[in-house]
């Protein structure tokens, strides 16, 4: 048995260590090569500080942590089960589920020092900061996990006044939690407060349309760290603020570069109610929309030097990666150079593409960012859109007047030659005109990607397999 | 002993969250673009290190209402801490570079 007086070094030396650990765990992290490295570091670091937890002299009873640790795992392991379509949802899910934590940390934390008269100012004001934070958290991830798996309708939800009507919200929660600090024992307001914080998290999210999920999720994911900085100013627990502080800045890091890839500011982003459906499109003078067939494709594709594949969500979509994976093998086994232009919000959480793209087995080595593989576009023979749209619209680049106006695309159209697949010739999810299927050097591919992408690599694996 | 110290502690939080801050940001602004989804589930995984405060929470059974908001909490965070880790994990074993040979 461990003495009582060294117990509290113990724990501190395990938060230590676990602080420590979990900047490692990032910094690993950077690289594909270290990164499995830096999950084992957060692991030794989440299991130091957790023992260090357990020593304390103030828990008495073990029995419900046991229970609540089964339940955790129990619900843990289906969860990362997933499929990776669906690992952005899974992460809103677990953005509500850490603001859920900080919230319910927060209430007990109140109504524990109430009874013992022992609300000063700063703690009543770091328990209103991480309610707030966490119950708006809670709701709002809620609300982005369902939107994500379509349970909710994806089209942003407006009405009138709307941005105005979430601020009154938002600022009478913060006027009676000052309410609240100023006088800690009118105990009534603090349900007030989490009723407020809860509404506001649905509030919030109800007006964003789902091509705005990647920003949202990472701003969520900063909440989330903010909320558990918050409990580390209640709970004095200077662990709790450093990896919450990690947490939060990486959550913003990743919005700023969501907002950045679709030249949006975070306001437009939070208030603007993006991807409604658009009032009559300007009717731009047409062309003529030329046409091929997989075989034509093949024989295009097999015939060429450099090849770009420009993957968008409608390939994830139509579960085409691996086929994808097919026509990649095939080429470079033909000697040509394939490489896949990934756009940041490719997907709808930041990376998402990068992941569904190496379990097809496409090795990371083939994924060029967008500001490098721009630069070698005009020397491309042949680009091959599949389920990508507003990502190459040139429109975003010469167009004044359209939505996407300013931000950054893939350059598909400076290539010498554009295959693109699709359904039809209807505008896609944001309802905007792509000039790129008219274009002189684009070639249409009309039908399912999956399909089509099965013919393209069959036909290139018949005629050229020798 | 908490209530004296809480004004002189309360710089040395705001400046630990600061360091942190910086530290993240420097870290995290290396993480490779390729990664980022892993990054997300990753850090996930290490905010809900709130298990700490919700464990003693649950473990102290001051009053039964905060031993059941520990508890629910506990569990909230232990689901991210397996979920997170175990996810991070099993995207990164995805990610294979061009000379190294699938599987490993």
């Amino acid at each position: 048995m461990i003495p009582p007086a060294a117990i509290l070094p113990l724990t501190q030396l395990a938060y230590l260590l676990a602080a420590g650990l979990f900047v490692f765990s990032l910094r690993w992290l950077n690289r594909p090569q270290t990164a499995r490295r830096g999950v084992l570091a957060g692991v030794v670091g989440m299991s130091l500080a957790v023992l260090g937890t357990l020593l304390h002299p103030e828990i008495v009873n073990y029995a419900w942590i046991a229970l609540a640790v089964a339940v955790g795992t129990i619900l843990g392991i289906p969860l990362a089960m997933v499929p990776l379509t669906a690992v952005p949802q899974r992460t809103a899910l677990s953005h509500a589920f850490g603001g859920l934590a900080a919230g319910l940390v927060g209430t007990a934390k109140y109504t524990l020092w109430l009874d013992e008269g022992a609300l000063t100012a700063f703690r009543t004001t770091a328990i209103v900061v991480e309610v707030i934070l966490g119950f708006l958290t809670f709701t709002g991830s809620l609300m982005a996990a369902g939107k994500l798996q379509e349970v909710i309708p994806t089209r942003p939800i407006t009405y009138p006044r709307q941005n105005w009507i979430n601020f009154a919200l938002l600022a009478t929660a913060f006027l009676m939690g000052i309410a609240l600090v100023l006088d800690p024992e009118r105990w009534q307001l603090f349900p007030a407060v989490i009723v407020f914080a809860l509404v506001f998290g649905v509030l919030l999210i109800l007006p964003i349309g789902g091509a705005d999920m990647p920003t949202v999720i990472s701003i969520l994911n900063s909440y989330a760290g903010l909320a558990a900085v918050a409990m580390g100013f209640v709970l004095d627990n200077k662990l709790l603020i450093t990896a919450g502080a990690l947490d939060g800045s990486s959550g913003f890091i990743l919005s700023v570069i969501m907002c950045r890839a679709m030249n949006r500011s975070f306001a437009n982003v939070m208030f603007g109610a993006f991807g409604q459906v658009q009032a009559a499109a300007a009717d731009s003078e047409k062309g003529t929309v030329k046409s091929a067939t997989a075989t034509d494709a093949a024989d295009i594709l097999g015939n060429a030097t450099r090849v770009v594949i420009v993957p968008g969500y409608g390939m994830a979509v139509a579960q085409a990666q691996h086929r994808v994976r097919e026509i990649h093998d095939q080429l470079t086994k033909r000697g040509v150079d394939v490489r896949f232009a990934i756009h940041p919000v490719a997907g709808r959480m930041p990376g998402h593409m990068n992941v569904l793209l190496a379990e097809a087995d496409i090795p990371y080595d083939a994924l060029v960012e967008m500001e490098d593989v721009n630069h070698d576009l005009p020397q491309t023979d042949v680009v091959l859109i599949v389920g990508a749209n507003d990502v190459v619209n040139p429109a975003a680049r010469s167009d004044r007047s359209s939505p996407i106006y300013g931000m950054p695309i893939i350059d598909a159209d400076k290539a010498k030659l554009c295959l693109a697949i699709k359904r039809s010739m209807n505008p896609g999810f944001s309802g905007i005109e792509n000039a790129l299927y008219y274009a002189e050097n684009t070639l249409m591919l009309f039908g399912d990607a999956k399909a089509m992408l099965g013919e393209i690599a069959k036909a290139l694996s018949g005629e050229g397999g020798h | 002993m908490h209530e004296e110290a809480a004004g002189l502690d309360l710089w040395s939080m705001l400046m630990i969250l600061m360091l942190a801050t910086f530290v993240g940001f420097q870290v995290i602004q290396n993480v490779s673009r390729l990664l980022h989804t892993p990054l997300m589930s990753l850090t996930n995984a290490i905010s809900a290190i709130a298990v700490v405060g919700s464990i003693i929470i649950a473990g102290e059974e001051k009053t039964p209402f905060t031993t059941i908001l520990g508890t629910v909490a506990v569990a909230a965070s232990v689901t991210n801490i397996v979920s997170g880790f175990l996810i991070t994990d099993r995207m990164l074993k995805m990610f294979k570079s061009r000379d190294r040979e699938p599987g490993r």
